[in-house]
């Protein structure tokens, strides 16, 4: 009952696959945003636009205008001024913030990255390093990164580096875990193919392990992708860093009560954000694993 | 094939079955095409031929896991899905496709789970089965404990708890070392006459499809078609020996020659 | 396995008997390894906290957290153990709600092929979402101070990999094990409980053990944002403005300690029910 790796119908590669993914998307986005407006309409606050008044017949606690803002109110938020004084839109100021926060998050990928495959590697070649520390590896991810956040930023300093310690941390993990599956993955023939041509331990991590690892290797960066992010954010609350989402989301979530808007302005950029960061990993396993066989790595 | 046995004996009659699959861009491949056969009771049966002549599609049709797309199939003078329905026949694929979370005995006894039998008969039965193919020691195991050729006989085992008239087996025995397969040959036989069960038997060996059938259907590649029956005269009970006999290398060379032939033809 | 084996003389297999046998000497060389590692951690750590004078307070020795963990059990600013239960409450409640709304969404979405495959990729953007930023919405909506903004913002981070999960297991199977149960006539019924819900079982118990560290991590990311002072998150938060280092660090142990529980414990489940599994024979890490 071993199981062949099957294209699935989720990466349907079809023109046809694409465009019904797409209309699912825009289905499912318009439903949310239906969802929101249409509990405000049953249990909001009163509605009061051209002159008329609705009054919600229920009362939702969650759909107030200030849990719940209209959907144009929050559009109509990033138009306006960050706070009064200023030119700078909050639409401009989020798109600013969101970009630091990717440039840390990206530093912080990387070197995730980097050590995961690193440390992957160290196992696949070491039962002794395997056995020894595999285990802290995975106790590693127990600890709850944001508890741990603001003892990094104490240790090295209210500065980017340490808000991309915290992105490497939560970033190599899932590439240490899934690169010691990954490296592992060659048939046992291949690597006797190998060994037959006398290859050395270098060139056949490099010729066989490393590129049968690949698809492996993408399907953790693209959770690293949105640990990234989420670890820049979290620490750049204590971090102290002023330009990046983490702070933008800690200002507005402090001055929620005059401006909820602002908050779930600050809250769809980072959604933005990661979606936007998980789809260039996506690219580029396109554009990397390109010409080979669909498989999918549990 | 004139002198086939009345129709009250007969437990498969295919008449007439095409078989097309449509594929990417609307290319039609044609499957099988215009197939007739006749399977009596007690037969031992064997489709062989290159791939892609459709001979496993041919046992899946009579098996009802893919319908026709033209003619028509009786299993027991029932058509075909019916004859699913009442259980009229085991199947053993050529992937064991063993369920990894059951032990190897609750593996047999699932069939006999899914018609409501209890419990105390299914674990009779399983047990019955299990010393058929000679695995009783092995039946608290997981089939992962197993060896390919074992985790075979516990699908056949399985096939054979419902105590089917006909029993349809794919390539089953594809997948093992040549000691093994003759073995697993051999046992096949046994059961065959204990249980007096009709079988079909699909494969790409002329050995194997020559040392245990009474007829070796020879079949062509597109379109699937049946090209030559050849009779197999070699005498019952068959052992080892049988392997070391003249006439087994002629019928040996007869079928070669009858596979070369059909593919000639094409 | 004593016992003679079958005439027909099939090779036999591995010896792995059903009965498995715990082997001391086995166990001792499978674990020294992890053990002198942790030994050498802990010493290291312990050395360096003390040489190195320069800060020396954020990393404290060893020896300091402990101290600060017993004098801190129960009493003082910080009371950790009070404060340990509250966010295990937390994270074990938004556990059982994530599970529980994962599970449902699973079974009805697996249920439709075409539902399945409007819903799964959704789901899988939803998950590339850094949810956490949505911490302080979730606290405002259920109270900043009150529990169940926790487990909410807890249940949310479990209920992805669950939902993701089981509507694999139950639709990723054997298209071969679907033509037996074809073969056998059996129902949408039986399939389901013979094969999809076996089947499933693996991945379910994957996205537990993933569930309880994020259910955690939900728990202390909501309070992180603002909530009662006697949990994990705020005591991190506020011991380390205060400059207590020992009683932060003291903290985070306890919750990597709860984290390191839970996991265990679902390994140990696993162990049980899926003896059989690749995962818990350990093949594939092999």
């Amino acid at each position: 009952m071993r199981r062949s790796p099957r294209p699935s119908s989720i990466d349907d590669p079809t023109p046809h696959g694409r465009v019904r993914r797409v209309i699912t998307f825009v289905g499912f986005f318009l439903a949310l945003l239906l969802l929101w407006e249409g509990a405000k309409f049953v249990g909001g606050d009163p509605w009061r636009y051209f002159g008329a008044t609705w009054r919600p017949p229920l009362d939702f606690s969650f759909a107030t205008d200030l849990n719940l803002p209209h959907v144009w109110d929050v559009i109509g938020a990033m138009v306006r001024p960050v706070q009064r004084g200023t030119e700078e839109s909050l639409g401009v100021f989020l798109f600013g913030a969101s970009a630091y926060t990717l440039r840390e998050a990206a530093i912080g990928f990387a070197a995730g990255g980097v050590l995961g495959i690193a440390l992957a590697a160290a196992f696949v070649h070491s039962h002794l390093l395997e056995r020894a520390f595999v285990p802290y590896v995975i106790a590693s991810q127990t600890v709850p990164i944001v508890a741990l956040a603001p003892m990094v930023v104490f240790a090295f300093g209210q500065d980017v580096a340490s808000v991309v310690i915290i992105a490497t941390y939560l970033t190599f993990f899932p590439v240490t875990i899934a690169m010691i599956r990954g490296l592992r993955s060659p048939d046992p023939r291949a690597l006797e193919l190998m060994r037959s041509y006398a290859a050395s331990r270098w060139s056949i991590f490099w010729k066989l392990r490393l590129p049968a690892s690949l698809p492996y290797l993408f399907t953790a960066l693209k959770i690293s992708a949105t640990a990234s992010i989420v670890g820049a954010i979290i620490g750049e609350g204590p971090g102290g860093i002023p330009d990046g989402l983490g702070r933008a989301i800690i200002n507005f979530n402090q001055q929620y009560v005059s401006g909820p808007e602002k908050l779930w302005a600050a809250v769809v950029a980072s959604a933005l954000l990661g979606i936007v960061f998980f789809l260039l990993i996506r690219l580029g396993e396109l554009l990397t694993l390109r010409g080979r066989r669909q498989m999918v790595v549990a | 094939m004139s002198d086939q046995p009345v129709a009250a004996d007969l437990v498969v009659r295919a008449s007439g079955v095409d078989k097309t699959f449509v594929g990417d861009g609307d290319a039609v491949t044609t499957a099988l095409l215009g197939i007739d056969l006749d399977i009596a009771r007690g037969e031992f049966v064997s489709l062989i031929g290159p791939s892609g002549c459709g001979k496993s599609t041919l046992l899946r049709v009579i098996g009802d896991l893919t319908p026709p797309s033209a003619g028509n199939v009786t299993v027991n003078g029932k058509p075909a899905r019916q004859a699913r329905r009442d259980h009229d026949y085991g199947i053993v694929f050529q992937a064991p496709v063993l369920f990894d979370w059951r032990t190897v005995e609750d593996n047999v006894r699932l069939p006999l789970e899914l018609l409501g039998q209890g419990k105390r008969e299914r674990e009779a039965r399983a047990n019955e089965m299990l010393a058929l193919v000679e695995l009783r020691d092995f039946a608290r195991h997981h089939p992962y404990q197993l060896s390919g050729g074992m985790q075979q006989r516990v699908a056949i085992a399985r096939a054979l708890a419902l105590e089917p008239s006909l029993l349809l087996m794919d390539e089953p025995f594809g997948a093992l070392d040549e000691m093994t397969r003759e073995r697993m040959n051999s046992e096949v036989l046994q059961i065959w006459r204990k249980t007096g069960t009709t079988v079909i038997f699909v494969t790409h060996s002329i050995p194997e499809a020559v040392f245990l059938s009474t007829r070796v259907v020879v079949m062509s590649a597109r379109p699937g078609r049946v090209t030559d029956i050849v009779e197999i005269d070699l005498p019952q009970p068959r052992d080892d020996e049988t392997r070391e006999e003249p006439r087994y290398f002629e019928l040996i060379t007869e079928v070669r020659e009858a596979l070369r032939a059909g593919e000639r033809r094409t | 396995m004593t016992s003679a084996a079958p005439s027909l003389g099939v090779p036999r297999p591995a010896p792995v008997g059903p009965p498995r046998r715990i082997h001391i000497g086995r166990a001792l060389v499978d674990y020294a390894p992890a053990a002198v590692a942790f030994v050498m951690i802990v010493a290291v750590w312990e050395l360096a906290a003390s040489a190195l004078q320069s800060r020396p307070y954020v990393m404290p020795p060893p020896s300091a957290i402990v101290a600060a963990l017993v004098d801190n059990w129960s009493s003082g600013r910080w009371p950790l153990f009070a404060s340990a239960l509250h966010t295990i409450f937390e994270a074990l409640g938004g556990l059982v709600i994530g599970t529980a709304v994962g599970l449902v969404v699973a079974f009805a979405v697996s249920r439709w092929a075409s539902a399945r495959d409007a819903v799964l990729p959704v789901a899988v953007a939803a998950n590339a979402i850094p949810i956490i930023a949505i911490a302080p919405i979730i606290n405002n909506w259920f109270g900043v101070l009150e529990p169940q903004s926790k487990m909410m913002m807890a249940a949310l981070l479990v209920f992805f990999p669950v939902m993701i999960n089981v509507t694999r297991g139950l639709t990723d199977v054997a298209p071969a094990s679907i033509e037996l149960m074809r073969s056998y006539a059996a129902s949408d019924i039986d399939i389901l409980r013979k094969l999809r819900l076996p089947n499933a079982l693996p991945f379910f118990l994957t996205a537990l053990k993933l569930g309880t560290t994020l259910s955690l991590i939900g728990a202390i990311v909501g309070e992180y944002f603002g909530g009662s002072s006697e949990v994990i998150g705020r005591v991190v938060v506020q011991s380390a403005s205060a400059l207590r280092f020992d009683v932060t660090w003291a903290a985070i142990l306890l919750a990597a300690a709860a984290g390191i529980v839970f996991y265990l414990a679902i390994a140990v489940i696993e162990r049980a029910m899926i003896p059989w599994h690749p995962s818990v024979r350990g093949e594939n890490s092999g």
